[in-house]
């Protein structure tokens, strides 16, 4: 038996996209999409990961899965840094972790059937052959909640529901130990995405996954997560276990982001006080120094356009950056 | 209080080549002067199509096969296309749901919120341009002069969307209606808006009709609820009542659906089994029966109506009727 804590270890992570600026050299700008980002996901648990659009949440979770390649830091997953590894030498841990990704409509190829968008994975890891290939792909529909003959059907016979429950169909076909679920039910129904949600609770139940959760509906990430890592603008602002951040935020940021929460209950909806934030998220191109949320932040001080602050502990596991604290 | 709109009966269908779309069954709405109601409903529930038949906007072989739309007291389905365009934008404005596609990328924000303005008002560039300035600035854009200049790529999601609030209230309409206006956005540009929604409600008197799936949104903004299946009402009342007092298993299964993120203990989400109803062949009965925990027999076979419950509070199903079991809701007040 593994140690089950820090079982992928990020540190330091960066991910800089260039963008051109200058027609002749000169200096080159980056969008910094995550910027110096440290954190760990034990074994089994659900790390949840909420913020704006444009935070750098996606761009997280698809550097972990090494979609994008570092441009620094290390990405350690069960003792093995992966950061470097060629692409043939990831191959087995492409194995490990999979993703589930957010639109159903366009994340699976219309001209293929559901048999073989399944069965594309198995074939690429050879894990199976023939008839067992097929009783495999059946299994995993079942799995799902599909029935075994929607294997010959094509994606547009689905509906969204139906299409998302493919996606993760596709995900367990490698038998994955960690799934990076980015907004796997924004695109979904209010009454199909709780039946969504259900499954993947059972499917790390069962099948003892670790999942990393992208998403922006604060209420449901509540739900499914252990613990909440905050973003803004590439840059983690407060992680702590998920029920202990919502009684006791302590960024400015996290506290306005939670109660934006639309609460649905009317007198609770009249009782709450909202933190309403000003303006919009900062272009992530060359980001100010120094507290990059300073421009938005009801509490700003000198101290806090001079020093970028760090993640400090503030008691249990709680981390927050912030200077105030 | 006066109705400022009455839909009655509407039926609305889509003649495809599979069929008809039967997309709205005889729904009926009112609303007062200075009233937010919502319109709750699944997508593919008639909620928007409901709206766009009020608009006199739906596609070519979309029709209107029954009912009336009477606006200010006058019924709409008599006004001409030309008449039709007086009103759309003067005395009814709509937010539609996606802001990045509803602006003209090629014309400045400036050039497009004046043209509403110079058409229904017929005033001059210059008062169009001063009262086009007053609209960015009400609806809290900085700057508004040099706004006025961009073009929509300029705009952020959340800017883009005060943009569009900005040119449906441009001409003082009398109603307001927002078809799924924070769908697009963050929860925090999304809380700006609402607080936006509630001012200008407050401060101009504007009726609103607030088109959404999301619980928590109506639950803050609306005074009453209408809540959509399968191109019906299934329940109508007050926002407490739909929330406290609920007499529709549907509307149950909604609020049972959605976390609280105020509950401490992890507790298992309860999902509608099944999917909505295909409305080329609209079920017999009533559409929600075959997702039902508590059909019975009679909810196969019979539509159900809307049984009035209690003032305004009425709910489309047979469980309300006196010779019916009685079924408590499964909901527990939560105690504040």
């Amino acid at each position: 038996m593994q140690n089950n804590e820090n079982f992928i270890e990020i540190k330091n992570l960066k991910k800089w996209f260039p963008v051109k600026k200058k027609l002749f050299g000169g200096h080159r700008s980056f969008v910094k999409a995550v910027d110096d980002m440290s954190f760990s996901i034990n074994k089994g648990e659900t790390l949840g990961l909420v913020g704006e659009s444009g935070c750098g949440k996606t761009t997280t979770g698809r550097t972990i899965i090494k979609l994008y390649e570092p441009t620094g830091g290390n990405i350690i997953y069960n003792g093995e840094d992966i950061s470097r590894l060629t692409s043939r030498h990831m191959l087995p841990y492409r194995r490990k972790m999979q993703m589930i990704f957010q639109d159903p409509y366009a994340s699976l190829n219309a001209r293929m059937t559901v048999g073989d968008i399944i069965g594309e994975a198995i074939d690429i890891h050879n894990l199976a052959k023939g008839k067992e290939r097929l009783e495999r792909i059946q299994y995993l529909l079942r799995r799902v909640g599909l029935n075994s003959e929607h294997a010959n059907r094509y994606p547009h016979e689905f509906s969204g529901g139906q299409r998302q429950r493919v996606g993760i169909a596709r995900a367990l076909a490698v038998e994955p130990e960690f799934i990076v679920c980015d907004e796997p039910i924004s695109a979904l129904d209010v009454s199909i995405q709780a039946q969504v949600v259900n499954m993947l609770e059972d499917l790390q139940e069962d099948l003892g996954l670790t999942y990393l959760f992208i998403a922006h509906d604060l209420s449901m990430v509540k739900h499914i997560s252990d613990r909440i890592g905050v973003m803004y603008l590439g840059k983690m602002v407060e992680i702590a276990e998920s029920n202990e951040l919502y009684i006791h935020p302590v960024h400015p940021y996290t506290q306005a982001l939670l109660s934006a929460i639309p609460i649905p209950d009317p007198d609770e909806a009249a009782a709450s006080q909202r933190i309403v934030l000003e303006g919009d998220i900062p272009s992530p191109i060359d980001p100010p120094p120094g507290c990059r949320f300073k421009n938005r932040c009801r509490f700003t001080k000198p101290i806090c356009s001079e020093e970028e602050p760090e993640l400090k502990d503030v008691g249990g596991g709680h981390l927050a950056a912030c200077h105030l604290l | 209080m006066d109705n400022l709109l009455e839909i009655c009966n509407l039926q609305t269908s889509f003649f495809t080549y599979v069929g008809e779309v039967q997309a709205v069954r005889n729904i009926s709405i009112d609303l007062r002067v200075g009233e937010a109601i919502g319109i709750v409903g699944e997508s593919g529930s008639g909620k928007s199509i409901t709206m766009m038949s009020l608009m006199k906007l739906l596609d070519d072989n979309g029709k209107i096969k029954n009912g009336k739309l009477l606006f200010n007291g006058s019924d709409l389905l008599g006004v001409s296309e030309k008449g039709m365009q007086r009103i759309r934008g003067n005395e009814i404005g709509m937010i539609f749901q996606d802001p990045m596609t509803c602006l003209n990328p090629v014309f400045t924000i400036g050039n497009q919120l004046m043209e509403p303005i110079i058409k229904h008002k017929k005033v001059s560039k210059q008062e169009a341009f001063k009262r086009a300035i007053h609209m960015l600035s009400l609806v809290g854009i900085p700057s508004p002069e040099e706004r006025m200049k961009q073009y929509p790529h300029e705009f952020s999601g959340g800017m883009r969307q005060r943009v569009m609030i900005a040119m449906a209230l441009s001409c003082d309409p009398k109603l307001l209606i927002a078809d799924e206006p924070t769908t697009a956005l963050d929860v925090t540009i999304q809380a700006q808006i609402l607080e936006l929604m509630k001012d200008l409600r407050e401060k101009l008197g504007t009726s609103i009709i607030l088109i959404t799936h999301d619980l928590g949104v109506v639950a803050d903004v609306c005074s009453r609820i209408n809540v959509m299946y399968g191109g019906t009402i299934v329940e109508t009342g007050t926002t407490r009542d739909i929330f406290y007092k609920s007499k529709h298993p549907y509307t149950w299964g909604l609020l049972r659906s959605v976390p609280n993120p105020k509950t401490l203990v992890k507790e298992r989400l309860i999902p509608i089994d099944g999917t909505p109803p295909d409305l080329i062949k609209p079920p017999l009965g009533c559409p929600f029966a075959p997702r039902c925990d508590y059909a019975m027999k009679v909810c196969m076979t019979k539509r159900p109506l809307l049984f009035e419950i209690e003032g305004q509070h009425k709910s489309a199903c047979w469980l309300n009727h006196p010779k019916a079991p009685k079924v408590e809701s499964p909901l527990v007040r939560r105690d504040s």
